[in-house]
């Protein structure tokens, strides 16, 4: 009971990061990302290509991966969603097209991640085991954790306290609004989008320190990430948090307990009862 | 998109008819495309009924089509039932099955229900796994029968058929006319009271039903059924990039996106295997901006050009 617990939590930090980057790129630029798992597993290919090609720690790969993935993301709103925004006549225009692009450009990252590592991205970084509250688990679990709740509780303050991080919450709540008040709105949602996507593949990178994963399994975490952000509430922090540590838990739990095999079906059973009994989302409000 | 014509029925008749000679002018090879182009013309067609006119980007045919090949296959290797009957309840659990998800997701706006569909078919073919490791004790199950491909073209032509002519009587009919509706502005449609749920959630479960029965009437193809061929995402992919292909705005227009990509697809899956996802990638990016109304939407834009002229 209690190793679930602690694994549970453990995994849970880097989902609320990988979660927090879906969400400021839903809440915020209001692009819904399928390709967001991809961006994952790109971070991720990035530490196991790295490590074993050149011995870098994947630490060291978080801070080589950032401004890569910045710019990329950027140029990927740039140049590819801002026509979809331009030409979008509503909302549920914007959103089919950019479902449509984004299931595109997922299929492409598949394509060029299996031209570089067609089979699992396996490698032992931090593996030895420690105990913690009696509870064993490796090593490199705790230090995803720390990181990743490192880099959410700096953008949760930089969202809160900075002026820029108070124009991408003033641009979540109202585009128009915002764009009257003097926010340069397309400017925001390019470098939300591309902050979005950053966190995303950092949380990639520091997930592959403790997961194998492969070139297909983006979709895999594109879901958890989306469930997340239903779960706690479109453009909710706070929400995407506990949502995460809910997920993480319930997906430790039945792994355990019944079969590893079942953690998407999980994943599912929680979407259902959030979809049947609270849709706006744990914290979210309702929408009028 | 408009309500089909008469017109528009006979020449789909005709089509019809004369598709049903293709067995007798092909083989191997050629019929075995034939089968293919018949079972995804029959699956984004019924795509179509659903998502044509309400926008909602359904990625649950692999769910549908896994259940009715895992029906067909259960019963027949584990019950000993009948090849046709097994058709008929795998119709009845497809539907179903489609209108639990509706009932859960299609009251939401459509982003929620674009995110269910997504990993359905995955989740269906976890939970289908662990129930035959646990409970059943096998693995795969065997469809023999004694249909060979041109029987299946045939039924699977039958189906697209009915498929459809179901699709041109619901375009004729209130409740196409409230789909539109649904389509056009959804909160319009509330308002002037259509019970927008119940529509969306009726043409979904009609989606649910023949995604099954192709699925099943695809299983004795295979012979020998395992969950991870039958619940395969990329066919839900594949469907949708057919239909959006043609053209959502026509209850014809996925026959016209189903031919050029299966062929392209078959060229570049023998000649180059690892690239093949690029194509659909490339595929998707390339209806996002420059056929946002398929295949048939630019047709119709350049005969409204001609005539102008």
């Amino acid at each position: 009971m209690l190793d679930i617990l602690v694994s549970g939590l453990l995994v849970s930090g880097t989902y609320a990061l990988v979660a927090m980057g879906l969400n400021l790129q839903y809440g915020v630029a209001r692009i819904m990302n399928l390709a967001n798992g991809e961006v994952l597993v790109l971070g991720a290919l990035a530490a196991f290509w790295l490590y074993t090609t050149a011995q870098i720690s994947p630490i060291l790969t978080v801070i080589l991966v950032i401004p890569v993935a910045f710019i990329g993301n950027w140029l990927i709103y740039r140049f590819l969603l801002t026509p979809l925004v331009r030409r979008s006549k509503s909302q549920g225009a914007l959103e089919v097209d950019s479902i449509l692009a984004t299931f595109g450009m997922s299929f492409i990252f598949i394509g060029i991640m299996v031209s570089i590592e067609g089979g699992f991205f396996f490698y032992k970084y931090l593996s030895e085991p420690i105990s913690i509250l009696g509870s064993t688990t490796s090593l490199n679990r705790l230090v995803a954790f720390l990181l990743a709740v490192l880099i959410a509780a700096a953008l949760y303050i930089w969202l809160h306290y900075s002026r820029p991080g108070v124009a991408v919450r003033a641009v979540s709540v109202s585009t128009e609004a915002s764009g009257l008040v003097g926010i340069n709105v397309p400017r925001v949602s390019a470098l939300t989008f591309a902050l979005g996507g950053t966190i995303t593949a950092v949380g990639g990178a520091l997930i592959s320190t403790f997961i194998t994963l492969d070139a297909s399994i983006g979709v895999v975490f594109t879901l958890k990430a989306l469930i997340i952000v239903i779960m706690g509430g479109v453009g909710e922090i706070r929400g995407a948090i506990v949502a995460a540590i809910i997920l993480g838990l319930v997906e430790t739990g039945v792994a355990t307990l019944v079969d590893p095999g079942l953690t998407l079906a999980a994943a599912y059973f929680i979407f259902v009862i959030i979809l049947l009994f609270r849709p706006q989302g744990l914290f979210g409000r309702r929408a009028v | 998109m408009n309500p089909a014509t008469v017109q528009e029925l006979i020449w789909a008749g005709v089509l019809v008819a004369l598709a049903a000679f293709w067995p007798m002018m092909s083989n191997g090879y050629w019929l075995g495309i034939g089968v293919d182009v018949m079972m995804y013309t029959a699956l984004a067609t019924s795509w179509m009924l659903f998502s044509g006119p309400t926008h909602y980007i359904s990625l649950a045919s692999a769910a549908f089509f896994g259940v009715g090949g895992f029906v067909v296959g259960s019963g027949m290797s584990d019950y000993d039932a009948s090849f046709w009957s097994m058709l008929a309840l795998s119709a009845v659990i497809g539907g179903v099955l489609a209108a639990l998800i509706g009932l859960a997701t299609l009251r939401l706006s459509g982003v929620y229900f674009v995110i269910f569909t997504l990993g359905l078919a995955e989740m269906i073919r976890n939970l289908v796994s662990w129930v035959q490791n646990n409970f059943l004790g096998s693995r795969g199950l065997y469809v023999l029968t004694e249909f060979t491909d041109a029987h299946l073209y045939w039924m699977l032509l039958l189906t697209a058929g009915c498929v459809y002519l179901l699709g041109w009587i619901i375009s004729r009919s209130r409740l196409g006319f409230a789909l539109r509706i649904i389509g056009g502005d959804e909160t319009v449609a509330r308002h002037v009271g259509i019970n927008t749920a119940m529509a969306k959630v009726i043409l979904f479960t009609t989606t649910g039903v023949f995604g099954a029965i192709v699925g099943a009437i695809i299983a004795p193809r295979w012979s020998y059924i395992e969950p991870n061929q039958v619940f395969s995402p990329q066919l839900s992919f594949f469907v949708v990039i057919m239909a959006l292909l043609g053209g959502s705005g026509r209850l014809w227009g996925p026959v016209v996106g189903v031919i050029p990509f299966l062929l392209i697809w078959n060229w570049v899956d023998s000649n180059f295997p690892n690239q093949s996802i690029l194509v659909l990638g490339v595929a998707f990016l390339v209806i996002v901006y420059f056929l946002p109304h398929g295949f048939v939407g630019r047709i119709e834009q350049l005969r409204a050009r001609a005539r102008g002229r």
